[in-house]
């Protein structure tokens, strides 16, 4: 009976959950400044009353208010990403599927790089208005602007079609591609800067302040996007199947869809374009668990929490004490097994 | 009790795919609908399984009308089996067939049990544990009418039970299909109504219980299997000459091409 990959499941998610654990108490001794995992350990458990405070202060400067607010940033937007893409290729019913396929990412990082460079002119009232959440709320508002056009596109009195949708996110990619292309001709000399290093993606911006704010966003999406798991395992027959179970298609296309968007939008905003998390992760997942999420999300969550502490760690450490950005280091690793996946599915009859 | 439209018309732009076309099931018989390529079979079957939304007409399942009923309890008393799936993620054919148990809460224990005896019943029992996308069409074709079985296996509190069958035979060997309409036919003995969409004239002559015959959106002809199985009215409908014969051991009407 399929006990056997429940069983599997369970003790892959434990496993990846010590994994976590351990990765994250080293993340934090990693950097410039290398500290060991018990210097790491007696800040933690200082701070939890158990213990006298006993390594320097700057120490506990180091790790508190930048390597903990960067690591849990790391561990949110990596597990963002990739329950996000383990989602959407589940409603896709395609495992090519990815955030930045249906245009969300483009979406999101045309706002961000209007907010950058009109952020002076045009846009100064907004960031009167909302100062340092200017960036994050526009790059969130064009993500989900985008994925509801996207879904007007596609949507007719047959259903929503699943091809139309890819189409309609290829065209807006390339709309929001050349918009990018615009601002950045528009934009000076430090706002091309500001540019060059978000569209790289990194870590480096992690604050207690942007970690809350997109804490709470990237939770509550990720939790609700949880519950649909039964539901997504309907949606891999077909629309049409999972309606005769009883799925509610509509309502649950709509609403993955815009969990998707409101995750990948706080992940995006305070750490810039991150490539192919969502596709590499949900990928290796399902390769030994199988296709149910109600394993492959959580394990998505997991394993995507830790692929991005490991990708955090090796940037700054490659070229240390300079940082390269992550979404390179991400790229470098997603753009090959991309075109493998190409690859292997072309040769297994057709995308 | 049944499952009925009265007045069913459906039109895509100028298209008219359906027009006035009165249909039901009752529980416990197999109903065949018959018909050439573009006649409105799989329409009226799409029309019936909730896919389309704009049609003209009364659509009543057990005394209700169908758009005011939940989703969730549809699902209980109606199963469909399309005629090909889309399935291409490797999950097994018991994970595949547990997803007919979806709309159920009886329990982790009974549900494997159920999975278990259908799997047997479409005999793919020794394909367990196989991953669905190697399977051969033939064998996903029987694991989705497992999967259906699954879902209306147990009596419903909601009233008789449903299946709709959109050609449940195109991919399936000889054998295979008269397993399947055998399990079909037992099925109505368990107060289950079937529809059933086919193209093998015999085999609706020899599963049978009723006969409704379609052309160009319109119903031709409807009735018990001796009287809408006649020469004449499938010429009309198929252009091709037949006879029609007593089969030589059920003495049902067998169908000769000439």
């Amino acid at each position: 009976m399929n006990l056997q990959h429940e069983i599997r499941g369970q003790w892959t998610l434990g496993l990846l959950g010590i994994l976590l654990l351990s990765t994250l108490i080293i993340s934090v001794g990693v950097g410039p400044m290398s500290l060991s995992m018990s210097e790491s350990l007696q800040v933690a458990i200082a701070r939890l009353g158990l213990n006298e405070l006993s390594v320097p202060q700057h120490v506990v400067m180091v790790v508190e208010s930048i390597r903990m607010p960067r690591t849990i940033l790391g561990m949110l937007v990596g597990a963002a990403l990739a329950v996000s893409g383990a989602a959407i290729q589940g409603l896709f019913r395609n495992p090519l599927a990815d955030p930045g396929l249906i245009g969300v990412s483009g979406g999101a990082a045309f706002a961000a790089v209007a907010s950058i460079v009109l952020g002076g002119s045009v846009l100064k009232p907004l960031h009167d208005l909302l100062g340092i959440y200017s960036l994050p709320m526009m790059a969130f508002l064009g993500g989900f602007i985008t994925t509801l056009l996207v879904a007007w596109i596609a949507n007719s009195r047959f259903g929503t079609s699943i091809t139309t949708m890819l189409l309609a996110g290829i065209a807006i990619n390339i709309v929001t591609g050349s918009g990018i292309g615009i601002f950045t001709y528009m934009a000076d000399d430090a706002m091309l800067r500001t540019l060059t290093f978000w569209q790289m993606g990194s870590l480096g911006g992690a604050t207690w302040d942007n970690v809350t704010a997109a804490a709470t966003m990237i939770a509550v999406a990720v939790v609700l996007i949880l519950r649909y798991a039964k539901s997504l395992n309907a949606l891999l027959l077909g629309e049409s199947e999972a309606r005769h179970l009883g799925v509610d298609v509509s309502r649950i296309k709509v609403r993955v869809v815009l969990l998707s968007a409101l995750a990948v939008g706080a992940a995006v905003s305070v750490s810039g374009m991150i490539g192919f998390v969502g596709l590499v992760v949900p990928h290796i997942v399902r390769m030994s668990l199988g296709p149910d999420h109600r394993y492959l999300l959580p394990a998505s969550a997991l394993l995507g929490a830790l692929f991005l502490l490991l990708a955090d760690m090796l940037s700054r450490i490659v070229i240390a004490p300079a940082e390269l950005p992550i979404g390179l280091i991400t790229a470098i690793i997603g753009g090959p097994f991309f075109i493998g996946l190409i690859i292997l599915q072309a040769r297994k009859g057709g995308l | 009790m049944s499952f009925s439209v009265s007045h069913l018309s459906l039109s895509v732009g100028r298209k008219t795919l359906l027009n006035n076309v009165d249909f039901s099931i009752s529980p416990g018989e197999l109903v065949v609908v018959l018909g050439p390529n573009g006649a409105g079979k799989s329409s009226l079957l799409k029309v019936m399984s909730g896919e389309y939304s704009f049609y003209e007409g009364d659509l009543q399942l057990n005394g209700a009308r169908y758009s005011r009923l939940p989703i969730g309890d549809i699902a209980r008393m109606v199963g469909v089996l399309p005629q090909s799936s889309q399935l291409v993620f490797p999950f097994s054919v018991s994970e595949v067939v547990m997803l007919g148990r979806l709309p159920h809460s009886s329990g982790r224990a009974r549900d494997v049990e159920i999975v278990k005896q259908v799997i047997d019943k479409v005999d793919m029992t020794h394909l367990m544990d196989a991953s669905y996308p190697s399977l051969s069409g033939g064998e996903k074709q029987r694991v989705q009418l497992a999967r259906v079985l699954a879902q209306i296996w147990e009596r419903s509190v909601f009233g008789p039970r449903y299946l709709l069958l959109d050609e449940p035979t195109s991919a399936l060997d000889v054998a295979h299909q008269q397993l399947t309409l055998q399990l079909a036919r037992e099925l109505t003995e368990q107060g289950i109504g079937v529809m059933a969409i086919l193209h093998d004239l015999n085999l609706a002559a020899q599963y049978g219980d009723r006969i409704v015959m379609l052309q160009q959106g319109e119903i031709a002809a409807q009735g018990a299997v001796e009287e809408v199985l006649a020469p004449e009215l499938i010429r009309q409908l198929f252009s091709i000459d037949v006879s029609i014969m007593p089969h030589p051991t059920s003495q049902r009407p067998m169908v000769v091409m000439l």
